[in-house]
């Protein structure tokens, strides 16, 4: 594998790798609220992935400058769709959040194993 | 310099996710996430998204980091242990994806490569027409208020719903027996430091947002962004001051009348468009020009977008906040 590959790829394997991090969080650790870090963890693996996708060699932020000679910019649609998902995500993870307080209320416990054992 | 950087703070990312997922400290793990999104944000930078990067630093390691710390105040701290059973059939899972995932990449365009089919779609009729349909230079503002102004419109509605949602699950009445312990309604009066730091930020993380507001046609920015910073800015003074006085300052109502507001106000938009003969959200027909029509257009959205976000952070934090932690039993 030749340097360039690897410095082409390198990102693609960081999402990879950072997606799985924060799935195995999700499918292995029995407390709650350390699920959603999980969540959010695989949430911004993916970000990191479109992101990844929209630069463009030698290309700078999709702000178009006045004079510039053959300017390249990186792609803005990958951009313009992370950066609504970013919000919409952590209000989503609220949501999530506010559901685990509400168990804890009625269980005492916010553990997969106890929340089990409780039902 | 920049792909050394690059691959260092990427390391760096994959060092921190591994250091949250081992910690059985929640607050530990929350401290990290926080410090992740900010990795997570200079590395949205070094790959050209400024917007992202924005956004990314102001919600991630702003508001997602509060909303945490307020969940676990009314939770626990300590995580208790995993469930040993599954602990490595999910090693074997994970490892395999991350193999599978790994070997998919192999035949995709290396990173930043002009040519690949991501690049060859949409994306050049939106660098190219961007100047002269709307007279202003930021192509993501340019796509997320006009070109996609649907999209933007089912997020705004979105986050509307999610902080309802929020609203609905812990506004709840709650019991006031013993088992209710009494909240602590001082904030951070009583230290000197936070307070004289903290009062003389608020002003300008206002000012600064309301830049972001406003300027975000020409530079990153826009409602989004814009929502977050003012958002954050209300919370630190709701943490500084506590929870009776920042409610004085802005009620429950008045972030409900902004969530409201906003996402009304972007829609309303759409639905005069039509009435004056365009499709919805179809700025062009709004003024005589139609450049200077698009501007008026995204101006109004951006101002609703960010009228509703801040409106929802606020509001989901103050659900938080507001509730009164159960002394636990056990």
């Amino acid at each position: 594998m030749t340097l360039d590959a690897f410095l082409g790829h390198f990102n693609y394997w960081v999402f990879a790798i950072l997606l799985m991090i924060g799935f195995y969080a999700v499918i292995a650790k029995g407390n709650l609220i350390k699920k959603l870090v999980g969540l959010s963890i695989f949430q911004s693996a993916v970000f990191l992935m479109y992101i990844s996708m929209s630069k463009v060699e030698g290309g700078t932020a999709p702000i178009l400058q006045a004079g510039a000679v053959d300017p390249i910019y990186s792609n803005p649609l990958p951009q313009v769709l992370i950066l609504t998902a970013i919000v919409v995500g952590v209000a989503t993870l609220s949501l999530g959040l506010a559901i685990v307080v509400r168990i804890n209320e009625r269980y005492g416990s916010i553990e997969e194993r106890e929340l089990l054992d409780a039902d | 310099m920049t792909i050394v950087f690059a691959l260092f703070l990427l390391t760096l990312l994959v060092v921190t996710a591994l250091a949250i997922v081992r910690t059985k400290n929640l607050f530990i793990a929350t401290m990290l996430l926080s410090i992740f999104s900010l990795l997570m944000a200079v590395n949205f930078f070094i790959l050209d998204a400024a917007d992202v990067a924005l956004t990314e630093a102001a919600v991630g390691a702003g508001v997602t980091t509060v909303i945490f710390l307020s969940a676990l105040r009314l939770t626990s701290q300590y995580e208790r242990g995993s469930l040993a059973s599954s602990r490595w059939i999910a090693v074997i899972v994970v490892v395999t994806t991350t193999v599978l995932l790994i070997s998919g990449t192999i035949n995709t365009p290396n990173l930043g490569d002009p040519n690949a089919p991501v690049h060859q779609h949409v994306a050049p009729f939106y660098l190219e027409n961007t100047e002269a349909l709307m007279g202003f230079p930021n192509v993501v503002t340019a796509v997320l208020s006009s070109f996609r102004g649907y999209d933007t419109l089912g997020e705004v509605f979105v986050v509307f719903i999610a902080a309802v949602g929020v609203m609905f699950i812990l506004d709840a009445r709650q019991g006031t027996g013993p088992e209710y312990e009494l909240r602590v309604e001082k904030g951070l009066k009583h230290h000197l430091i936070p307070r004289a730091v903290g009062g003389l930020l608020i002003p300008f993380m206002l000012l600064f947002g309301l830049y972001v507001q406003f300027h975000g046609e020409y530079g990153p920015g826009g409602g989004f962004q814009a929502g977050a910073i003012v958002a954050t800015a209300f919370i630190l003074h709701a943490i500084l001051e506590g929870e009776r006085t920042a409610l004085k300052a802005f009620s429950r109502n008045a972030q409900m009348a902004l969530i409201i507001g906003g996402s009304t106000l972007y829609g309303a938009v759409g639905v005069v468009c039509m009435l004056k003969g365009g499709t919805f959200l179809d700025y062009s027909v709004l003024m005589e020009d139609p450049v200077t029509a698009r501007q008026v257009g995204i101006i109004i959205i951006e101002l609703g977008v960010g009228m509703a976000v801040c409106g929802a952070l606020l509001s989901i934090f103050h659900s938080f906040a507001a509730r009164k932690p159960v002394a636990q039993a056990k």
